[in-house]
């Protein structure tokens, strides 16, 4: 096995998630599209743990860290998009411009 | 085999992997079916237009990375992301489309036209290119040595040890994110008046 | 302050070598040039300038309201002069130093102290003669309007007299000079509310400025032709006789310092301005106008005499002074007889006697000349105080308002009778032994070569007949005959008759100072480090016999005849003075048409022509330059109004307009959309990778 083959596998997930986040409408699965990226930046960080050996793992634990927190950002994030339907009545990105300069 | 062995990063020689040698190792085989499901479910997690669907090719998708983390060893990331991942925040996902009463159909247009579509696909595809191109110039042919699956209680040596602050501020985090759930999603009296 | 006194102190302490010797010249032996005495004597210029300073800052709050400082610097300068004096008399007093304030080229401008036998006389004179005019002035001065300036004018003139006496170069002399010029023109003009006291204060003045051109032209032709302006380097080239650049031009030198000496001390034709001096107060003229100021010129003379009357240098002068002298003396003595101001009668008096002094000079009687300006200035002063006194008891200077006075005013009286017998030479009065010391001096030059020396001999005799006449005349009408004033004269109060008694005393005893043959303390007083005897200044064995017998009857003569015209017949003294002598008199009481003269050919022709030339050439050129700067300054300001509005403006509002509109641009990027946000930033994020990749 090659790190490579790692690496452009994390690479297009990577890539994809940011189309996903770029193209998305929905406010979820805009959400979606980013754990894609964050699974993809995990499978670098577990890759490169793995081929150097790392006798303190630290690529793993941090991989472990990764996920724990994306988990409560989807959290806050879900939390966040139940509050922009109820008072919006809806969940369209396209429709959060009250920052608009 | 063709392919260097020598583990210290970068080391590779200036020699392109031998495919055929690489198709004829079983792990490359593995991976190759594993990788494949993962792209193509990440591929319709940001293409499909039902939203459902959507959410449960991401759940392919992760599958896919949990299995490969598998492969590499990394057990206990693996079935974390399992449980977490899929376990959790696919769930939390399920919820955030129920109660946004997202259109479920197939109709809904969930992205938008292509005058977004095309640019983000460009960006996309040249950040990929970029991040490709460099990783295969700086890992032509760097194999990844054979290797013992991590020991889960030397994860946990190391995490309750050298990690444990980081670890320690990571639950005050989770903590944080909790109330802050709850504190953003839930209905005040008025609401309840209004109702 | 004082440690700048203390440090200019030390500074001569320290260059003490400075002054004392000079090679070549025989000199007296055994003398003083060294001590504290006289190291400190540049005091006594410097205390009056100080005591005006005061004055002037804090006069109005002081003790007397000024007077006090004045009087008492005064008084300091008479102990002081005292002092030397006496250290001078028992052993002699050679003293000179100075310290270095600038340079002119080659030049070296110093200010010092000179303390010699003519100095000390100097400073004697002043501080008693000041002293006692200073008293009397507290009590003349009362009551005016302008009192404590008064005194800080005088200091300052005292302090300027002392500046002069003191100096040891031309240059402090000169400054010492226009010092006493500024407070003469300061104190004639004191009652300024009248305008023709303000008139005579600049007559003053500009005449003496005139003169001056003289001074200044002299004092530069010496000096650069010696290189130093120190009188003892110019005396010492003289002694030794070293021909150059000063043999060569002294003839200039000599006669533009005197012409100098001529404005100062009022010798015809520069005479004009005294007789319009005596607008100032009775103390400023007594001071002034008979002791000090205009024996200036005098002093000048007496400290260059050497130069003057050595044949290789100046000694061509001395004819043109003596003659001057002559002239003044017999000329001016007329214009006292015609005289009702009983001040202009002394001031004429007084330039008639500096002719004297100047005539002397002239001959080369040094000694003579000196002891004459010493003892006039105490019958001098003598009598403008007592004319001052008798001003102040009827309120006017004319004779028309006074007579029979006597009777009112003794102490008055009789000190003016002991000024009067002073001044007329009769034995043992002051003045006897001066003048006729002068006439010796005369008669000797005469018979050694000096041929004109006899003709202005005979001139002094004459005078000395008028002089008599004039003052019986003025005593007669003044103090005799029936009172024909206004109310009720009195006599002055004590503080302005002790004054007058002291004076008296001077007069009636500083004759004595030099008997010739048997007592001359004066002589051996003003002698000079150079022995001037060979230099034509005749020490006379004794009386010269003949010449008094010939003066003394012809001034007692002069008192009859005015006795006999003024004494009696008082009533009808006011026509019998139109009267006298057709031709003369109205000569005399046009004072020889001079003032005329000058008015015409000087006054009104500047005044006319060349102040209209002025004024022409200050209204179209210098206007027109001030009117063609203001008028640039406006086309200036115009085009910095445009640059500012036109051109600054429109870059700040470019400015203000660019902002908005790259703003109304750029807001366009905050759509308020994130993906937008996301993608911008993940773009930025390729940019800088190929940036990474590509460097």
């Amino acid at each position: 096995m090659t790190v490579v083959q790692f690496t452009l596998l994390a690479t297009v997930l990577f890539s994809l998630g940011l189309y996903g986040v770029l193209t998305r409408k929905n406010a979820v699965l805009v959400l979606a599209s980013v754990e894609l990226m964050l699974a993809a930046v995990n499978v670098n960080l577990v890759v490169f743990d793995v081929y150097l050996q790392d006798a303190l793992h630290a690529g793993q634990i941090f991989s472990l860290f990764i996920i724990a927190i994306a988990a409560a950002e989807v959290g806050v994030g879900i939390a966040i998009v139940l509050l922009i339907y109820r008072n919006r009545q809806s969940a369209d990105v396209d429709q959060l411009r009250s920052m608009r300069g | 085999m063709a392919c260097d062995r020598s583990p210290t990063p970068g080391g590779g020689e200036l020699m392109t992997v031998d495919l055929s040698s690489w198709f004829s190792e079983v792990a490359n085989w593995v991976f190759l079916i594993i990788a494949i499901p993962t792209v193509f479910g990440a591929f319709k997690t940001v293409t499909s237009q039902n939203i459902v669907r959507s959410v449960l090719y991401l759940v392919v998708s992760l599958a896919g990375v949990a299995a490969l983390f598998i492969t590499l060893g990394a057990e206990f990331v693996g079935w974390t992301v399992v449980l977490v991942y899929i376990g959790a925040v696919i769930i939390l996902f399920l919820i955030g489309i129920m109660i946004t009463r997202a259109p479920l159909g197939t109709k809904a247009d969930l992205s938008h036209g292509s005058n977004v579509k095309v640019p983000a696909a460009l960006l996309s595809v040249v950040l990929a290119g970029i991040i490709g191109w460099s990783m295969v110039d700086a890992f032509e042919n760097t194999m990844i040595e054979p290797f013992d699956p991590t020991s889960t209680s030397d994860l946990a040596d190391i995490m309750f040890t050298r990690f444990v602050i980081p670890f320690e501020v990571l639950s005050i985090l989770l903590l944080a994110a909790l109330i802050g759930a709850i504190a953003l999603a839930r209905r005040d009296e008025e609401d309840e008046v209004n109702r | 302050m004082m440690s700048t006194l203390f440090t200019f102190a030390t500074q001569i302490h320290l260059a003490a070598e400075e002054g004392g010797h000079s090679d070549g010249a025989e000199e007296l032996s055994g003398f003083i040039d060294s001590g504290p005495i006289v190291e400190w004597a540049w005091l006594i210029f410097v205390v009056p300038l100080v005591a005006a300073f005061l004055i002037v800052l804090f006069g109005k709050k002081s003790p007397f309201k000024g007077w006090l400082m004045a009087w008492l610097s005064m008084g300091f300068v008479m102990v002081y002069g005292t002092v030397l004096l006496i250290l001078n008399w028992t052993q002699g007093v050679v003293y000179y130093n100075q310290i270095t304030v600038g340079e002119i080229g080659d030049l070296v401008i110093e200010w010092g102290v000179a303390v010699d036998g003519l100095s000390i006389m100097m400073y004697f004179l002043v501080g008693v003669v000041g002293f006692l005019v200073f008293t009397y002035a507290k009590g003349y001065m009362k009551g005016d309007v302008r009192y404590t300036w008064f005194f800080a004018s005088f200091s300052l003139f005292a302090g300027g007299m002392l500046v002069l006496v003191a100096s040891p170069n031309l240059i402090q002399l000169i400054v010492g000079w226009e010092m006493v010029g500024v407070s003469s023109y300061l104190l004639i003009g004191h009652y300024w509310e009248d305008y023709a006291n303000v008139d005579a204060a600049n007559k003053a003045f500009m005449v003496n400025k005139i003169a001056d051109a003289g001074l200044f032209l002299g004092a530069i032709i010496m000096a650069v032709s010696v290189q130093s302006f120190r009188f003892n380097d110019v005396i010492d080239v003289v002694v030794r006789g070293e021909a150059g650049m000063l043999s060569q031009y002294a003839f200039w030198a000599g006669l533009l310092l005197f012409i100098g000496a001529m404005g100062k001390s009022a010798q015809f034709p520069l005479h004009v301005w005294l007789p319009d001096a005596m607008a100032g107060p009775t103390p400023v003229s007594a001071l002034m106008h008979a002791a000090t100021m205009v024996t200036a010129g005098v002093y000048l003379l007496g400290r260059l005499f050497p130069f003057y009357f050595s044949d290789m240098f100046a000694g061509d002068v001395r004819n043109i002074i003596i003659v001057v002298g002559g002239l003044t003396l017999f000329l001016m003595g007329f214009l006292a007889i015609t005289q009702k101001d009983i001040k202009k009668v002394l001031a004429y008096s007084t330039v008639s006697q500096l002719g004297y002094m100047v005539a002397a000079m002239g001959a080369g009687a040094y000694t003579a000349g000196l002891f004459h300006l010493f003892t006039h200035a105490f019958f001098k002063s003598l009598l403008f105080l007592g004319a001052g006194s008798v001003i102040h008891a009827v309120h006017s200077n004319s004779v028309d308002d006074m007579g029979g006075l006597r009777k009112y005013m003794p102490k008055t009286y009789w000190t003016f009778i002991i000024g009067t017998l002073a001044l007329i030479g009769i034995f043992p009065f002051a003045g006897f032994f001066s003048k006729d010391e002068i006439l010796a001096s005369m008669k000797y030059a005469g018979g050694n070569g000096q041929d004109v020396a006899n003709f202005i001999l005979v001139l002094g005799i004459a005078g000395a007949f008028v002089t008599a006449f004039y003052m019986t005349r003025m005593v007669a009408l003044t103090f005799f005959g029936e009172y024909k004033g206004h109310g009720e004269p009195h006599e002055s109060p004590a503080i302005m008759t002790w004054p007058l008694i002291g004076l008296a005393v001077f007069a009636t005893t500083a004759g004595w100072l030099n008997i010739p043959g048997m007592f001359t303390p004066f002589t051996d007083w003003v002698a000079t480090r150079v022995p001037l005897v060979g230099l034509g200044d005749h020490h006379p064995e004794g009386f010269d016999i003949p010449l008094i017998l010939i003066v003394t009857p012809l001034v007692l003569v002069g008192v009859g005849i005015g006795w006999w015209l003024y004494g009696k017949d008082r009533d009808t003294q006011a026509e019998r003075d139109s009267f006298r002598i057709p031709v003369l008199w109205p000569l005399w009481q046009n004072l020889y048409y001079i003032d005329d003269f000058y008015m015409a050919a000087i006054v009104r022709p500047t005044k006319g022509a060349i102040a209209n030339a002025v004024l022409w050439f200050d209204l179209n050129v210098i206007d027109a330059v001030v009117n063609g700067v203001g008028a640039a300054s406006q086309v200036l300001a115009r085009v910095t109004r445009w640059t500012d509005e036109d051109v600054v403006d429109s870059i700040y509002n470019g400015a203000g307009a660019l902002t908005e509109a790259s703003g109304s641009v750029l807001r366009r990027n905050f759509s308020g959309r994130v993906q937008q946000y996301a993608a911008f930033s993940f773009l930025g994020v390729v940019a800088i990778a190929v940036l990474f990749i590509v460097l």
